[in-house]
């Protein structure tokens, strides 16, 4: 089935068994192997990317569906050579061990500070109807669909809070 | 994943008409629990019908001073609709304990009301379970049943109802709009979509095969305070062990029933003037238990008082 996305600002046309998931449309297609399968069923958080602009597990979504999309993958979010200021802070506090869980950490925290930026609330939200404080809580609440198996926790809280600041 | 043939509906009239022209379709919106389930083959649709993009994803005022909200509006879009967080609180409250934001992101109103339940025995392909295989019996009875239901449940099935979302639904007495197969509209209480499992748990609601929900609409506000809770194993991104929503003298339990479940007793019991105690009793004499299960039946009684003078104290400050 031919469908055409949009991937780091490149129109790529594909032709695929409608089985086929977003995830593995990057993966296996288009070799875009910065998304990760970790559970492959929506629990883990490693294959997150952008779907213009918006945080998404690309493991429980068809390609098929996603036709004229903009897609962001990390490849898309920072270089070797030009780190996002994100992936600086990641390597600056040492926000992980393995690794694995990186690129879907960096894409969520990418699309949660969008989230907070439009006031979205979350379960740690307590005033409803106010601007959001975003606060440790917030941000561990809000980055909860991402699991990391080494528990490097702490530093990427500190890292995404870095980048953060940096924004203010 | 079984094969299936996909097609994007061009309208929600083309959507039915497809559905009832193609065996074994299915709708598909977000696809955040479908898609999952047919990694697994527990969902194995010959067709799938994609209505993620008609246009169905407003919010909009109705005439009675309610929000009609549309069937493929997001789950995140919901929550932080500043309408529903002003005048319907639980039901941002409800959403986002839910799930995660990734998930929250793409799942969407009609499709939150149709996810199936988590029970256990339901995703192990290699157990029976009569939700999935009519007839081949239910594991949980006897099994891991620590988050199977404590009312209307059935011999042949004891599992629950999963969404955060639809209890806080039934709660403000929403309704649902659907479409029929022949393209008709038709609406009624929300109450009335999901069913008990009596003999035929592999039905979870009251629609008939290619019925489209098309919107979800709640009533203006009551007066009284409102609040969700829920309690679980994990603080963040997990299941209920039970929650309730509780909107003025409305009372809706989640995760402890085939469906999202009105606390119709209690209520009653507290409109003639019962403590928050004394009426979540007169539910509980209804409740049973499965083993493993017990303890919902104490957590129930301690978490309901404890919400119903949460909701006073917000309704107060309001």
């Amino acid at each position: 089935m031919k469908t055409t996305i949009t991937v780091n600002g490149e129109a790529r046309a594909l032709d695929l068994d409608p089985r086929t998931t977003l995830l593995d449309a990057l993966r296996e297609h288009l070799r875009l192997t910065g998304s990760k399968k970790g559970c492959d069923h929506g629990q883990c958080g490693a294959c997150t990317v952008l779907v213009n602009g918006v945080r998404i597990n690309a493991c429980l979504s068809l390609a098929v569906m996603h036709d004229g999309d903009e897609v962001t993958t990390i490849e898309g979010v920072g270089t070797p050579e030009k780190l996002h200021p994100l992936q600086v802070a990641f390597l600056a506090e040492d926000a992980f061990q393995c690794g694995y869980c990186t690129p879907g950490q960096i894409c969520s925290a990418l699309g949660m500070l969008a989230e907070v930026a439009e006031n979205q609330p979350s379960q740690e939200t307590a005033d409803l109807t106010g601007k959001i404080a975003f606060t440790d809580d917030e941000l561990r609440e809000r980055m909860s669909g991402n699991i990391c198996r080494c528990s490097a926790y702490p530093q990427i809280v500190a890292a995404i809070k870095s980048y953060a600041g940096e924004l203010a | 994943m079984r094969p299936f043939t996909y097609e994007r509906a061009a309208s929600a009239q083309s959507a039915v008409k497809s559905a009832s022209e193609h065996p074994n379709a299915k709708f598909l919106a977000g696809g955040t629990n479908l898609l999952d389930l047919m990694k697994l083959e527990i969902e194995t649709p010959a067709h799938l019908i994609d209505v993620a993009r008609l246009p169905m994803a407003r919010i909009e005022e109705t005439p009675e001073g309610g929000l009609r909200i549309g069937a493929m509006a997001t789950n995140s879009h919901v929550a932080a609709d500043a309408r529903v967080r002003a005048r319907y609180p639980v039901l941002t409250q409800a959403i986002v304990a839910g799930g995660s934001a990734q998930l929250r992101n793409k799942a969407t109103t009609g499709g939150n009301l149709l996810q199936r339940t988590r029970c256990a025995y339901f995703y192990d392909t290699s157990k029976p379970c009569n939700k999935r295989q009519p007839g081949s019996g239910c594991g949980a009875l006897e099994g891991l049943n620590r988050n199977s239901a404590i009312f209307g449940a059935s011999h042949a099935c004891i599992a629950t109802h999963a969404s955060d979302m639809a209890v806080a639904l039934v709660a403000l007495d929403a309704a649902v709009e659907v479409l029929t197969p022949s393209g008709q509209a038709r609406s009624f209480p929300l109450m009335e979509l999901h069913r008990l499992p009596a003999e035929r748990p592999e039905q979870d609601t009251h629609l008939v095969p290619g019925e489209l929900i098309t919107a979800v609409v709640v009533p203006p506000p009551p007066t009284g305070g409102q609040v969700y809770r829920k309690v679980r194993d994990r603080a963040s991104y997990s299941g209920g062990l039970a929650s309730v929503a509780v909107v003025g003298g409305a009372i809706a339990l989640g995760a402890v029933a085939h469906k999202p479940w009105r606390a119709a007793d209690a209520e009653a019991a507290l409109a003639s003037g019962a403590s928050p105690a004394e009426a979540i009793g007169q539910e509980l004499e209804a409740a049973s238990e499965n083993g493993r299960n017990s303890f919902k039946i104490d957590l129930v009684r301690r978490l309901v008082p404890a919400a119903l003078d949460e909701a006073k104290a917000n309704g107060r400050g309001a």
